[in-house]
């Protein structure tokens, strides 16, 4: 008997399918439902913010960040104002501070739970999951609406502090919203954590070993859920973030279940800051003096914070005009993509989404 | 590791390959281009130095010349240190540092995307963002918008359907 003949074949995917966060393009060589190698097709939402911020003043830039994560605008927003602080030399009151760690802690909140429900979406728990995380994530963007008058696209943080104090009741509100929290985590991690078929579909999916993990560059829950301990809060403290108790999860499984769970282990210690924020945030100025047409002095600065994704950074390069003469995004996703053939070969075409779903991706911050 | 030993010991291994030192926010060291892939072995494999996250790859055009920008970091001694290159604009090529580093990969592309600088040794330098038949490298200074941006070649994949 002769053993039948196998061929590899191209599947392309994408750039428009509903499991790819976004558009994006891969082009996939299979041999029967094995993956063999997997080939990324970026660009697709492209907008070439790096060279529309060139021509921009630096304030004038701002909006361009809230639109490249589009899930995560407030964190993003931070993560530009700080490196222009750093570039220019503003400091913040007190009170901006607390109120930008409360922001970029609901952001987290809000990522994490948008991804954990998009991932059992890419598994086939077809919009039920996503939408009790929705629910939850709606009453942190009302919050969010009422400090800066978008959901979404918020532009609320700025240079030297934050646009506007926050509306009458609105911290009465959070902490109301963040002591109901726990119980919905609960309720998720009740419904998913011990479930058979999510294990199955997750436990030893898409290994990444933790040396593969850092000399391909991925932060973030990813590379902690890689068994490394690296979060730049911890590692390079930036704002007041020195000041709150709170520990760095990490697991050792490497795998998309794990993936998951660091997640899970992550709101509950964002959760922890938010509440000592909420409780011991001062009252006073929300706003330093910043000059109008701010012209930072010459020179270069990289500076990085812990997106919910990853280590977001921007490098700026000031000629000492009013625009920023080299204007780069690190952006985490896209460097977290790095791994993704990597994670696939082997695996069934199948896995190949779930594997993207863990990874966490927004494509607006890949392609930028 | 202090930012001065770091410089210290880089210049007693490699002499002249360390052009200069900088210690501005972050340390900062110009290496010659040509002998970056041994000081970047020697910065990851070093006990004590340890740099295993390279965290950012980039380029500046300073019109008169290019600059290629490394953010390393060591996620066990807690340093940083960053690598700067300079590559002239008439024959940019610089040695690719894929092979050390898979974070490398895609952020060399967009360079050379953006820039049109090479990175030798690359195991697949082609466009990522833009299309191949896209006219010039965007980030470039010099660059010009065109109203009138070819599409008539079509990229490689393209052809190859057609076949």
């Amino acid at each position: 008997m002769t053993t039948l003949k196998t061929e590899q074949f191209i599947l392309n995917i994408g750039p428009q399918h509903p499991s790819t966060h976004g558009v994006f393009r891969m082009m996939v060589t299979l041999d029967g439902e094995t993956i063999v190698d997997v080939d990324l097709v970026l660009g697709y939402l492209h907008r070439g913010v790096e060279k529309l911020a060139e021509g921009r003043t630096y304030l004038q830039s701002l909006p361009l960040t809230d639109r490249m994560d589009y899930i995560c605008s407030m964190s993003n927003n931070l993560a530009y104002c700080t490196a222009v602080e750093a570039l220019a030399g503003i400091t913040v009151p007190e009170r901006a501070e607390y109120i930008r760690v409360i922001m970029a802690e609901l952001t987290r909140v809000v990522n994490h739970i948008v991804c954990i429900g998009f991932y059992l979406n890419d598994l086939g728990a077809y919009f039920t999951p996503v939408l009790y995380c929705l629910r939850e994530r709606e009453k942190i963007l009302d919050l969010f609406e009422a400090a800066s008058g978008s959901r979404m696209t918020c532009n609320y943080i700025r240079f030297g502090g934050v646009a506007q104090d926050l509306p009458e009741g609105w911290l009465d509100q959070c902490r109301k919203l963040m002591a109901g929290f726990p119980a919905f985590i609960d309720e998720l991690e009740e419904l998913l954590s011990t479930n058979e078929i999510f294990l199955a579909r997750g436990r030893g999916i898409g290994v990444l070993p933790p040396d593969m993990a850092v000399n391909a560059g991925v932060t973030g829950p990813n590379l902690r859920a890689s068994g490394v301990a690296y979060d730049v809060r911890k590692a390079h403290p930036y704002s007041i973030y020195d000041r709150f108790d709170f520990a760095v999860p990490t697991l050792r499984g490497c795998d998309c279940y794990d993936r998951y769970m660091l997640r899970i282990l992550e709101i509950r210690q964002s959760l922890r800051i938010l509440e000592q924020a909420l409780r011991d945030i001062p009252a006073g100025e929300v706003q330093s003096k910043v000059p109008k047409a701010l012209r930072p002095p010459e020179g270069d600065v990289y500076h990085a914070i812990e997106g919910p994704k990853g280590e977001f950074g921007f490098y700026l390069v000031s000629d000492g005009s009013v625009s920023p003469y080299r204007w780069h995004v690190r952006s985490a996703t896209f460097i977290n993509l790095t791994v993704l053939p990597y994670l696939c070969r082997g695996h069934k075409i199948a896995d190949l989404i779930a594997i993207l779903g863990s990874l966490d991706n927004v494509m607006g911050e890949v392609d930028r | 590791m202090k930012a001065t030993q770091i410089f210290q010991q880089l210049k007693l291994q490699f002499g002249d390959a360390i052009l200069s030192t900088a210690e501005d926010k972050w340390p900062v060291v110009y290496v010659k281009a040509e002998r970056l892939p041994e000081v970047v072995a020697h910065l990851r494999d070093s006990p004590g130095l340890d740099f295993d996250l390279l965290s950012s790859v980039t380029a500046v055009d300073y019109e008169d010349r290019f600059e290629t920008v490394y953010h390393l970091r060591s996620l066990k001694e807690g340093h940083t240190l960053v690598l700067k290159v300079r590559v002239s604009r008439d024959n940019p090529v610089v040695p690719s540092l894929t092979p050390l580093y898979q974070s490398a990969n895609l952020q060399e592309r967009e360079v050379y995307d953006f820039f049109g600088i090479r990175f030798e040794g690359h195991p697949n330098l082609k466009r990522l963002f833009l299309w191949e038949a896209f006219p010039g490298h965007p980030l470039r200074k010099d660059f010009r918008y065109t109203t009138s941006i070819s599409y008539a070649e079509p990229p490689e994949h393209e052809q190859a359907r057609e076949l």
